[in-house]
């Protein structure tokens, strides 16, 4: 087990290592550069070249690579050349946002996902199937800002139930400890800001969750199709299992195992692919930094992130991979 | 089917999410977060807390090292410079100088300032510390004498006591006991007192920028970093002090309850950081914030058929359209000037341009010194531009390409798509094919300004104050890429306009230049677009300001 876990991450820190030198090149191959996204649009060419060489942007690439490098290994990832601050700060700020925000979008598309594509295989064919396939469509066609401005539109501006924008309300004195706003909540009982935090990741989230959820619910269909018509359920049914025994024991946990594998990957994915959706909704994650370091071609935020967030999927991957083996005895790692 | 089955089933997969989340809570920060204050509190039946969107984060909290407009809009509510402008004009009006005399050619200034008045930590307000800001700018070191930080004191003053110093305009300050500050140039500048107005030459206190370390600007590189000061540490003499600033959501504001002036109904103000421009509207329509600025000309309707407020800037910019004269055809003036009477520039406002926008004649807003009638027109004629072509030598147009950004608004350039698709239409309609050539904003900028491969493209500009050289000045002071246009009498007649002492003879110059500038045709001039302001329907009074000069404690509230 502990040899899987250090061949696994040995493997990631190889990984890790490509990707930088790919994103260390793609990032300067963007337009425009860090130095005419700071100076707006009058830049002389002189200032230009002042910006460039006070970040070393001048230097040859491999130079700048072998300097970049030189300065993580130490864990100093730079300056945001557009909030002048630590890359490694704004990403702490910035972390807990997304990581709350991808663990609600994914609850919600499990815990509707799973149960609607287990009603929709036992109801095979009929109105109940073509209704949940149907509904699965819809979340992975309809675009996230459209469908952010739906939600919003009826949620926030018609009904004013929830709020349209932000992590929090700015008014509330509230305390954080962790920036995790819910546990912060918890921590320092301040329910009132807890429980705000929580209204403000509903429409984002549902708006986040909506293609997991409808590839959760396609994949659990298929799944259970297939695991239900398998042999041993068969056998199982005519040896009398009650049919509670027969789903919990024979359909769902064989079941399970392709949707333990999605819901990884689309956990990993919402970690990165909340772009959108944070910057529809104001809201402070990872999503949203990235977002306004491509605007502004912010080399030092974009590559570390990129990195991070490449860090993060590998593990969240192989957490999955660890959790197979509790699922399913025969892939257990010794 | 059992719910402890189901639940179980469920289990599973919430078990991955768990432990995922598990796993990566041990990056959590710990963050010493400081406090919004009380949220609101009641003047009477208002509500005196003042919620405003803005675009992005300031770059800076330090004015001097800031040139963007959302560094200013904060900055304004912090600090006050010796010179402010008259409500609603762009004209300079006293403000911490109550008044100021003009000696020695224009090369001394002798100001008056007001007295009684403090910084927010305590700390008097008197002449020494204006000269203490004075010398802070012209010893700027290092990375502070880039554009990218401190743009104004290097584009305005130009020299610093280490480099470029027989270009500095800035000579010497001396106090002259507490309430009388004599600050001496190097050489007469008209431009000297509306560019005071800026918030970059604002009053900041110098015991606080000591105290925080203002200066200290850059870590072990040269890259710019900020100081502990321009992070959350401002200091100066304004209606409003500084309270929080969470990067990427709020910056809080609290009145300073010792302002020597109106200090105003607001006693919170809060600004929420919305990059996107929807998102800005929804929040306003969910009535989660007071205001927004630079509303899309699409929304204008929707929100005044909702009740709320929409307020206009009298324009303080120009769009043109850009010509770059290496082009072998464009280099002709004749076709130039077809292009001129190919563009119906009223129909172009009226279809894609925000309700109030002006048709621009020349390349500054009426309100600006050197503004004339007596300028060539190029009243909308497709006849006579046609009958240019053909004098130029090409009866059947020709072919070029047209430049414009696709991801961008700008006050100045509402809607850039729409209005190539407008213009290319017009051109179209007297022979003129073009190209169309859309680009990424981060990229356009560059390319346009950077070398002479393009035809046509759209650019604009924003005034800063009141002085036609801060427009026309930007434009045409020399040979640039982004016009391939060369004229060395303009050249010359600017540079010596900019030099001019008398402001009487000055201002006839800039008529000459723009008369000049008409008969040229280097670029186009468009629109002056106007820049819309949407409200909540309780804030009744705002004081809109073409340069923006707009401080809060003059907002009106009515609830």
């Amino acid at each position: 087990m502990l040899k899987f876990i250090i061949k696994r991450l040995g493997l990631l820190l190889l990984t890790l290592f490509g990707l930088s030198i790919l994103l260390f090149l793609w990032v300067r191959a963007l337009p425009g550069g860090p130095a005419t996204a700071m100076l707006g649009e009058r830049a002389t060419p002189e200032a230009i070249a002042a910006i460039n060489k006070a970040y070393g942007f001048d230097r040859p690439i491999l130079e700048q690579y072998v300097t970049y490098m030189g300065k993580v290994i130490t864990g100093d990832f730079g300056n945001s050349t557009q909030s002048q601050r630590p890359v490694l700060t704004q990403f702490f700020n910035q972390f807990p946002a997304t990581a709350e925000l991808a663990l609600f979008a994914i609850l919600f598309a499990v815990l509707i996902g799973i149960p609607l594509g287990y009603w929709a295989a036992k109801n095979y064919g009929k109105w109940q199937d073509n209704f949940s396939v149907i509904l699965s469509l819809l979340g992975v066609v309809i675009p996230v800002f459209f469908l952010a401005f739906i939600l919003k539109w009826i949620f926030a501006v018609q009904l004013g139930w929830l709020p349209t924008s932000g992590r929090q309300d700015v008014g509330l004195d509230a305390t954080h400890y962790t920036n995790f706003f819910l546990l912060d909540g918890l921590i320092t009982a301040e329910f009132d800001a807890g429980w705000d935090a929580f209204k403000h990741l509903i429409l984002p989230g549902i708006a986040l969750g909506s293609i997991p959820l409808a590839i959760i619910t396609r994949i659990t269909r298929a799944a259970v199709l297939e695991v239900q018509g398998a042999d041993y359920v068969r056998t199982a049914k005519a040896k009398g299992m009650t049919p509670s025994i027969l789903r919990d024991r024979f359909i769902l946990r064989n079941a399970m195992l392709p949707v333990a594998t999605t819901v990884g990957l689309q956990l990993g994915l919402l970690f990165a692919g909340a772009v959108l959706t944070e910057t529809v909704f104001a809201y402070q994650g990872l999503g949203y930094g990235i977002a306004q370091a491509i605007t502004n071609a912010d080399y030092p935020v974009l590559q570390a992130y990129i990195m991070f967030i490449a860090v993060i999927y590998a593990l969240i991957n192989l957490v999955v991979d660890l959790l197979y083996g509790v699922i399913d005895p025969r892939v257990r790692v010794k | 089917m059992t719910r402890k089955g189901m639940r179980r089933g469920l289990t599973v997969a919430a078990t991955t999410v768990a432990v995922s989340a598990l796993l990566l809570s041990g990056c959590a920060s710990k963050r010493d977060e400081g406090t919004g204050g009380s949220g609101g509190s009641a003047e009477g039946n208002v509500n005196s807390t003042f919620s405003f969107a803005a675009s992005s984060d300031p770059k800076s909290l330090d004015p001097a090292f800031a040139s963007d407009g959302e560094s200013f809009r904060v900055s304004r509510q912090i600090f006050e410079g010796l010179v402010g402008t008259k409500a609603g004009t762009a004209d300079p009006a006293p403000l911490l100088a109550e008044s100021w005399e003009e000696s020695s050619k224009g090369t001394v200034y002798d100001f008056k300032l007001k007295t009684g008045v403090k910084f927010q930590d305590g700390t008097a307000f008197d002449a020494k510390a204006v000269c203490a800001n004075f010398d802070r700018w012209y010893n700027f070191k290092g990375i502070q004498q880039s554009e990218g930080v401190g743009y104004y004191y290097k584009s305005l003053f130009q020299g610093y006591a280490d480099k470029d110093t027989d270009k500095a305009v800035y000579k010497s300050c001396e106090a002259a006991g507490d309430s009388e500050a004599k600050v001496t140039l190097t050489r007469p500048w008209v431009g000297f007192i509306p560019a005071l107005s800026l918030p970059a030459f604002a009053m900041q206190s110098p015991e606080a920028m000591k105290k925080y370390k203002a200066d200290e600007t850059s870590g072990s590189a040269d890259a710019p970093k900020l100081s502990q000061y321009a992070l959350g540490n401002p200091v100066g003499t304004g209606p409003f002090k500084f309270s929080e600033w969470k990067n990427g959501d709020h910056i809080t504001l609290e009145r300073n309850a010792d302002y020597w002036g109106d200090k105003g109904q607001i006693e919170k103000i809060i600004f929420r950081v919305i990059a996107d421009a929807p998102a800005r509207k929804q929040a306003l329509e969910a009535k989660e914030i007071d205001g927004y600025d630079l509303v899309g000309p699409a929304d204008l309707k929707v929100l005044k058929d909702a009740g709320f407020n929409l307020i206009n800037r009298d324009p303080f910019n120009v769009l043109y359209l850009g010509i770059n004269s290496k082009e072998k055809e464009l280099s002709n003036v004749k076709v130039r000037q077809a292009i001129s009477y190919a563009i119906d520039k009223d129909a172009l406002i009226k279809q894609v341009m925000p309700e109030g926008t002006k048709t621009a004649m020349e390349f500054i807003p009426s309100s600006v010194r050197g503004y004339t009638e007596n300028v060539e027109k190029y009243e909308y004629n497709v006849e006579k531009a046609k009958e240019l072509l053909k004098e130029a030598g090409y009866p059947d147009g020709f072919k070029t390409t047209f430049y414009y950004p696709t991801d961008v608004s700008r006050p100045y350039m509402p809607t850039p798509a729409d209005t190539f698709t407008n213009i290319s239409q017009q051109l179209d309609a007297v022979g003129i094919k073009v190209e169309a050539k859309p680009m990424k904003w981060t990229e356009y900028t560059s390319y346009v300004q950077g070398n002479d491969k393009h035809g046509l493209h759209m650019l604009g500009w924003t005034g800063d104050y009141n002085d036609p050289d801060n427009f026309v000045g930007v434009f045409f002071n020399g040979e640039k890429p982004e016009f391939g246009f060369d004229n060395a009498e303009l050249f010359k007649n600017l540079e010596d306009a900019r030099q001019m002492s008398d402001q009487g003879a000055q201002t006839k110059k800039y008529e000459e230049i723009m008369k000049q500038i008409s008969d040229l045709v280097p670029a186009v001039p468009l629109a002056h677009p106007v820049p819309t302001l949407a409200f909540n329907e309780r804030v009744t009074t705002y004081p809109a300001s073409p340069v923006q000069d707009e401080v809060y404690n003059q907002i009106k509230l009515s609830k």
